[in-house]
């Protein structure tokens, strides 16, 4: 039953707070420390300095190299990332420290607050091990919200990520009402799985949800699911609706008045990804709430 | 490879990379030309061989952002092979040459280059510098004054324009005022033009296979010049790639930039282009210009063919002048001058380096032979720098019946010598103790120094203890020494 040993909560578990200082900031650190009450874990708040090289405002299209022209190119770019290096310093340093008051506020003391250089998705790897949960809010820094983008990080580490990841929403409401998209798959067993074990959702009700033609198979893992978690002392519902699973998600969170959507991430090749889309970049791009990610 | 990254690394930096390009590109054109004319062939040869290999390498190179075409380095190398066998051979050797480089890449040699100290690179670059400024000479001879004033006003233009502005490349208008002069003041006739120098191409390159018997006998006339064409064009290219890597604060993979090349050069070899390689001043010229994607190196061969086929004409009449003035810019720009400076302050060792692969270099025509022995000197003198690392003390104890002998440092076949001086066997003491916890032994000739030692004691009639080996000796000793074995004998000190 135990698929995955790491996410038992012990004292030891670690939630992992991405943050880039955006207006989602102050949400996913709500939701971090809902996460981190529930699971008794301490938090790892993160701010990623991005190592950009880009050719910057060197305006020389000379094309003429003169003496030393390796050393004194070389120191020229040296000068130019340094004032960029410390403008972006001083940034993370605000930002970190906006973070921490956020959880002093709240009382939250077991907190560890680190700027890192480099992409966000490999410092997620490379935290790896001793990560439980990862936040991480729904839009970023390069946020656009007419166009409902996602921010540019987040389904790069929900890809790479072998950890659930909690997507905030715009603000934290309390969760009491939770959704769980079901199809069977590998990724949803591995959600009910972290439920079984997890105090996270503990007294929230849960529904249960498949949406699609009916399927024998489906129907009867998910009888079993629901049977396994009512075991464990959760009120669950088991429904089932038919219909492109994008609309009935949304409608049923509408409708529901759900707090948190609980689904499988990215199930299919990338290449059925690109032809017929995903349902989980649209599921995360135009739902409202909070979603916890499994793959 | 066809992952979010590799996208990336063509697609960050598109408008700047486009602009890096056209500047790269004229910078090519003299090079190209000029060095197809040292190797003997035809300019369109080294022209071809220029766009193939910046438009595969932009695909296939392991380091995005820098430049690759033909250059000094390689066209040296081919110059007797043109002269005895041909066009033909050329482009069977370029073939081969970029076999050798892809199996290089495949075996992974690309992680040698850590043998190549940063004296050695100098060495290079310098001698790579003196190379090219050395292959202008000819272009002066027998042309008088004209020349010579016509080049002076090159340089000029070149180093002066980006005192004024530094939004239009230099060496383009100096490529320009000259022709214009040139043609306008009718120097054509005296004054030496590119199409003087062969014929240019006025196509885009096509496929064909060099038209070589397929024998035993052209492998073996291919084979020593692909040889050192496949170990020049790699080292120049991941010595260049170094350059890059520390210019832009980014890494980049040595092997497959090694595979990279070698895919190049076949490309090359089938398109009439000959062996190529990274280039060093060219790159840099690029990463100024703000170049630093696979565009850039993409835009550089793309618009070199259009400048060439498109411009034909007009490139024709570009008096060699100008050319002259922009190798004569990429040498002095390649040459590292901060090197000479630094010579009363670097260690003496690092100049002796230096300065032997620049003349090895000089003399030979050979990157190859320059960097071998660089190399082989760095080499030497780390391992004698390491063997001074050995210090040996004794201290007599208890009524002056046993001596304990102290050793620190390195053992191995360098300071073994030293070692076997150390010890005073002259004086009578019951016992010896030799203290080696603080000693490595790296080799044969170290153990069997201290077999040596111990067996000289013994026959003394000196009781002798060795204790405090680490475990990495230990293993060593227990393998091959013998004073530890049963019936210990005179024969120590065959090796």
């Amino acid at each position: 039953m135990l698929s995955n040993p790491r996410i038992t909560m012990n004292a030891e578990s670690n939630i992992l707070v991405c943050t880039d200082g955006s207006i989602y900031s102050p949400s996913v650190y709500d939701h971090a420390l809902w996460a981190a009450q529930r699971l008794g874990s301490k938090i790892h708040v993160m701010h990623m300095i991005d190592p950009t090289h880009d050719a910057g405002e060197l305006h020389n299209f000379s094309g003429s190299i003169g003496f030393d022209a390796r050393q004194n190119l070389k120191t020229e770019l040296v000068n130019l990332e340094a004032a960029r290096g410390k403008a972006a310093k001083a940034r993370s340093k605000a930002i970190l420290e906006a973070a921490r008051n956020h959880f002093q506020k709240a009382e939250f003391g077991n907190l560890i607050v680190e700027a890192i250089h480099g992409h966000l998705a490999e410092s997620i790897e490379e935290n790896e091990a001793d990560t439980d949960l990862v936040v991480i809010g729904k839009r970023g820094e390069s946020a656009d919200f007419k166009r409902m983008h996602l921010g540019a990080n987040v389904e790069r580490v929900i890809r790479s990520c072998h950890h659930p990841v909690l997507v905030a929403s715009r603000a934290f409401r309390p969760i009491r009402r939770v959704l769980v998209a079901y199809d069977g798959g590998p990724s949803a067993q591995k959600a009910i799985d972290f439920m079984m074990e997890s105090p996270l959702f503990r007294g929230t009700e849960l529904d249960l949800l498949t949406v699609g033609r009916p399927h024998p198979k489906v129907e009867e893992s998910l009888a079993e699911a629901c049977s396994r978690l009512e075991k464990e002392g959760y009120h669950t519902r088991q429904l089932h609706r038919d219909g492109h699973p994008e609309e009935v998600f949304s409608q049923f969170i509408g409708e529901e008045n759900i707090d948190l959507l609980i689904m499988g991430a990215y199930g299919h090749s990338r290449i059925r990804q690109l032809i017929v889309g995903s349902t989980t970049t649209t599921m995360v791009r135009t739902c409202r709430i909070p979603i916890l990610m499994f793959r | 490879m066809f992952s979010k990254s590799y996208f990336k690394e063509w697609f960050h930096n598109p408008r700047r990379d486009i602009i890096a390009g056209a500047v790269v590109a004229l910078a090519l054109i003299p090079e190209a030309i000029a060095f197809s004319i040292i190797a003997g062939v035809d300019p369109k040869v080294g022209l071809y061989a220029s766009f193939c290999m910046a438009v595969v390498i932009a695909f296939v190179g392991g380091r995005s952002g820098m430049i690759s075409a033909a250059t000094a380095a390689m066209a040296l190398l081919m110059v007797t092979l043109v002269k005895e066998h041909g066009l033909e051979y050329l482009l069977a050797a370029t073939l081969l040459t970029g076999f050798l480089q892809i199996l290089a890449g495949i075996f992974r040699l690309g992680n040698l280059m850590c043998f190549v100290s940063r004296s050695v690179v100098t060495g290079f670059v310098n001698a790579l510098a003196i190379l090219i400024f050395l292959a202008q000479l000819p272009e002066f001879k027998g042309q008088g004054w004209l020349m010579w004033t016509m080049v002076a006003a090159g340089l000029g233009i070149i180093y002066g324009l980006p005192r004024l502005t530094k939004a239009v490349p230099s060496p383009l208008i100096c490529i320009l005022v000259l022709t214009v002069v040139s043609i306008s003041l009718g120097l054509g006739d005296t004054l030496r033009t590119v199409g003087d120098m062969g014929e240019l191409p006025s196509t885009i390159p096509v496929f064909f296979f060099p038209d070589i018997p397929l024998t035993w006998g052209t492998l073996m006339i291919i084979l020593p010049y692909s040889i050192p064409l496949a170990i020049v064009g790699l080292l120049e290219s991941l010595m260049t790639q170094t350059i890059v890597d520390d210019l832009t604060d980014t890494t980049s993979s040595r092997n497959r930039e090694c595979t990279g090349q070698g895919i190049g050069n076949l490309v090359c070899g089938v398109f009439g282009g000959m062996a190529s390689c990274a280039m060093i001043g060219q790159s840099v010229i690029n990463v100024q210009s703000g170049g630093r994607g696979r565009l850039s190196t993409f835009a550089a061969g793309i618009f070199l063919l259009i400048l060439i086929v498109v411009l034909g004409d007009w490139v024709a009449r570009i008096p060699m002048a100008a050319l002259v003035a922009v190798m004569i810019m990429v040498s002095i720009g390649t040459f590292s001058w901060r090197s000479i400076r630094d010579i009363k302050v670097n260690h003496r060792t690092s100049t002796i380096v230096m300065v032997s692969t620049v003349v090895t270099v000089v003399a030979t025509h050979n990157l190859a032979l320059g960097v071998g022995v660089g190399v082989l000197l760095s080499a030497l003198f780390f391992a004698y720098k390491v063997s001074r690392l050995l210090s040996i003390d004794s201290e007599l104890q208890e009524d002056e019946q046993k001596r304990t002998y102290f050793v620190r440092g390195q053992l191995f076949f360098v300071s073994a010598s030293k070692f076997g001086e150390s010890f005073d066997f002259r004086e009578v003491v019951e016992q010896v103790r030799i203290d080696v916890s603080e000693a490595h032994f790296w080799d044969l000739s170290a153990i069997n120094a201290l077999d040596r030692v111990v067996l000289k004691f013994r026959r003394e009639g000196t009781e002798v203890e060795v204790f405090g080996l680490n475990e990495a000796s230990k293993t060593l000793v227990l393998k091959i020494a013998k004073h530890d074995k049963p019936g210990a004998s005179a024969e120590v000190g065959g090796h």
